[in-house]
């Protein structure tokens, strides 16, 4: 409805203005290294557009020009989605900026599949084999370095120590029968157990996730997707042990319409104390205090728990973090910024001013939060890996991961139909 | 666009045959030239914007759904009529179809009547009228994104002001989870629908009600036609014109629905409040499944074209003729 002529204005003005906001990007992609007076500009694609990290990252830019006076930096933030949209882009145009941000996985793979991506396996030698395993992982590919990470998470339960309490339930579940437990005993305490917001389908999706981890093993997700089948058994399986869970009716009144971040969402709900737990992300305790109140000393932390009979043990970790990639052919300088990014130095100050996860092993005394200790623990020990699914897999197949698995939680799918229509929508991406 | 030359055509086939010196025949054909290239000049801006922002990539659309495509360099996975015999197999699709229809279905029922309703009510003399009618109207100025923001935070289950308003008045059992329930989703999505829109039907109503003559309301009084057959065959009559405009654009809009279903429920819970934008938008941006997307915005196009041009063939034309008083069948 609406009047047309107005729409069709704001359509051109915002036609207009997506032009020349193209242009300009286009416009920033050209010259890289112009060495004509001997200095070297390496450009570096990221998405730190909010504070601290934006101010943070430009200044350690400004402090390796000081170091290498013949080296320029330009910096090109975009915000998320615009970035991943820009560089499907630019990967079907074949060529990638000097420096750019990367997440590893299925995305990182087409990219080096086209030939576009820096091998960095031996020029990375030996400081980059030195970080963090798991924080290393989703950059190998067949065995080399195709990225350096910067930051890394895992997703796992964060749950309110005082509810815990009140329920009588004296230490967090590390098997999937005691975790049910828990919730009956959270329920009868009259405590609503589990916060999910049903409404973006991404947080259902890490049950399922997790619960395939441990009843297939930490690979296999990985495998299923390469081989465009998830109806396994052990994928059954998974959808069962969700359907038990969600027969208990778990989440807070109105969770299908719930959002994450929102004052009514989910963070809120666990932060303001109406919920016992959440399975989330590394940045959970910052959402849940700034969306809600925050719980302070009473949160906790515990891996997901492992699954009697299962495959994968409660050691393997399913999360992602973020990394930089050099194109191919990138100046010797870019690989010089990238050692100086994943300095100790460099990493002391950004887990402490921009809240990552060290990458560096001798920066985790930097830590200051004891939560975010507990998940560095959980991911030194990890004895395998998973990342996150929307970026492990093509587009398609992780939102119908996230939709079908939604709908298992809503009760309109089973368990055998989510896995046909994961498989069904795997073999349409060739 | 065609319209102001008229004039100029007209001059020229009237004059045609006297026509005695071949010079002013030679001026008028350099005139008219000049007057056509002047056309051309002034419309080519525009024609240009039209092509490139609209026909042109409509017709990418159409081409585009006839390929598996990924959105990005040419689409060049050619699949006949795939991606459409999927579409008309695909359950959130079909569900989207029915939806569409449960829409306009209660917008013609219930929306349109009850702006009528108001309309009615706010023609008379009354304390307060302009302050009624402005208020009515404001929710059709709010953006579609502010509504549904505002509406999720007042139907948010227990902490809402709806739950909270029923909770205090003791009416707690018709509280509910309204958007996050499968089963009330649509009922409170079309509560803000008719929310926001029913202000605008009843500005229309009111701006055709004022078109009324008072001499025939005067008259059927004096007939001694009582209020509801001064209504039925008097002010109906004359507001059709208006009421069939409305329903054109109620429906036109109901297929069109995207904003604030993308912002309350984001077509959930599982797929209960999805339209055909919003499966178009999730194929499209978030599934990168661009040819697939083209298909389903080429069937809404389809759509909305059958029905727009069926709708002024056999509803419109009457007013597309002209008089407003024309009402045949009921005259003779």
């Amino acid at each position: 409805m609406g009047d047309p002529a107005l729409s069709r204005r704001g359509f051109l003005a915002g036609s207009a203005a997506a032009g020349l906001g193209m242009t300009a990007l286009t416009a920033c992609g050209g010259d890289s290294d112009g060495g004509s007076s001997g200095t070297t500009t390496i450009e570096w694609w990221n998405i730190s557009t909010t504070e601290p990290t934006k101010g943070v990252w430009a200044a350690l830019a400004r402090k390796f020009e000081a170091q290498n006076p013949k080296v320029k930096v330009k910096i090109v933030q975009l915000e998320n989605d615009a970035y991943k949209a820009k560089m499907t882009a630019l990967t079907s145009s074949g060529k990638l900026p000097d420096i750019f941000h990367t997440w590893g996985g299925g995305v990182l793979r087409q990219q080096v599949d086209a030939g576009l991506v820096e091998d960095l396996t031996d020029r990375t030698k030996p400081w980059g084999d030195a970080l963090l395993p798991v924080a290393r992982e989703p950059y190998l590919l067949d065995d080399r370095v195709y990225g350096i990470p910067f930051d890394i998470g895992m997703i796992g339960f964060w749950y309110n120590k005082a509810l815990f309490q009140k329920a009588g339930i004296s230490a967090p579940p590390t098997t999937w029968s005691g975790f049910l437990d828990a919730v009956r005993k959270l329920k009868s305490a009259q405590i609503t157990p589990l916060a999910l917001a049903g409404k973006e389908k991404w947080p259902g999706m890490y049950y399922w996730a997790y619960l395939a981890m441990r009843t297939a093993g930490a690979g296999a997700l990985q495998k299923a997707y390469e081989d465009k089948d998830f109806t396994g058994a052990p994928f059954l399986e998974a959808g069962e042990h969700l359907e038990e869970l969600v027969a208990l009716k778990p989440f807070q009144k109105g969770f299908l319409g719930a959002a994450y971040s929102t004052p009514t969402g989910q963070a809120a709900t666990v932060g303001n104390g109406r919920a016992a737990m959440e399975l989330m992300g590394q940045w959970a305790p910052v959402v849940q205090a700034d969306a809600g109140k925050g719980l302070g000393k009473d949160l906790g932390f515990f891996p997901f728990p492992a699954v009697e009979g299962g495959r994968g043990a409660i050691t393997e970790v399913f999360g992602g973090g973020g990394g930089h990639a050099l194109r191919r052919g990138a100046p010797q300088a870019a690989v010089d910024f990238l050692k100086f990014f994943a300095s100790e130095a460099t990493d002391r100050e950004l887990v402490k001013k921009t809240g990552v996860l060290p990458v560096v092993p001798a920066a985790e005394s930097a830590l200051a939060d004891p939560n975010i200790k507990a998940v560095q623990q959980q991911l030194k020990q990890a004895t395998g890996f998973q990342l996150y699914l929307d970026q492990a897999y093509a587009p398609a197949v992780g939102q119908e991961v996230n939709d079908s698995v939604a709908a298992l939680i809503a009760g309109s799918k089973s368990p055998g139909q989510v896995a046909q229509s994961i498989t069904r929508t795997a073999k349409e991406e060739q | 666009m065609t319209s102001t030359y008229l004039p100029d055509k007209r001059a020229g086939r009237d004059a045609g045959p006297p026509a005695p010196a071949a010079r002013r025949d030679r001026a008028r054909a350099r005139r008219r030239t000049l007057n056509w290239l002047t056309a051309t000049g002034f419309q080519l801006p525009a024609l240009v914007l039209f092509m490139g922002l609209v026909l042109l990539p409509m017709l990418f659309a159409l081409y585009a759904a006839f390929f598996r495509w990924g959105g990005f360099g040419m689409p060049s996975d050619y699949v006949g009529g795939e991606n459409f015999t999927r579409l008309f197999q695909d359950d959130v699709f079909l569900g989207d179809l029915w939806r569409c229809l449960v829409l306009v279905v209660l917008s013609l029922a219930l929306q349109l009547p009850f702006a009528l309703a108001m309309a009615v009510l706010l023609n008379q003399r009354m304390r307060g009228r302009a302050v009624y009618r402005m208020l009515f109207f404001a929710p059709y100025v709010l953006s579609e994104a502010i509504t549904g923001v505002l509406f999720g935070m007042i139907f948010a289950p227990d902490d809402g002001f709806a739950d909270q308003v029923l909770g205090g008045i003791g009416l707690d059992g018709l509280g509910g989870e309204w958007f996050a329930d499968p089963s009330t989703v649509m009922a409170t999505l079309f509560l803000v629908m008719t929310w926001k829109y029913f202000g605008f039907h009843m500005m229309l109503y009111l701006a055709g009600l004022q078109a009324v003559p008072r001499e025939l309301t005067e008259a059927a009084l004096i007939d001694g036609a009582g209020p509801w057959q001064r209504f039925r065959n008097v002010t109906l009559p004359l507001l059709a014109p208006t009421l069939r405009i409305s329903v054109f654009l109620s429906v036109i809009g109901a297929i069109q629905l995207f904003d604030l279903v993308w912002v309350t429920t984001a077509g959930g819970p599982d797929h209960h409040s999805e339209t055909m934008a919003v499966t178009m938008f999730q194929y499209g941006f978030k599934r990168y499944q661009v040819g697939y997307a083209s298909a389903i915005s080429v069937v809404m196009f389809a759509i909305s074209l059958v029905f727009a041009l069926a709708y002024q063939r056999f509803v419109l034309r009457r007013d597309l003729e002209g008089a407003t008083t024309t009402m045949r069948g009921d005259g003779k």
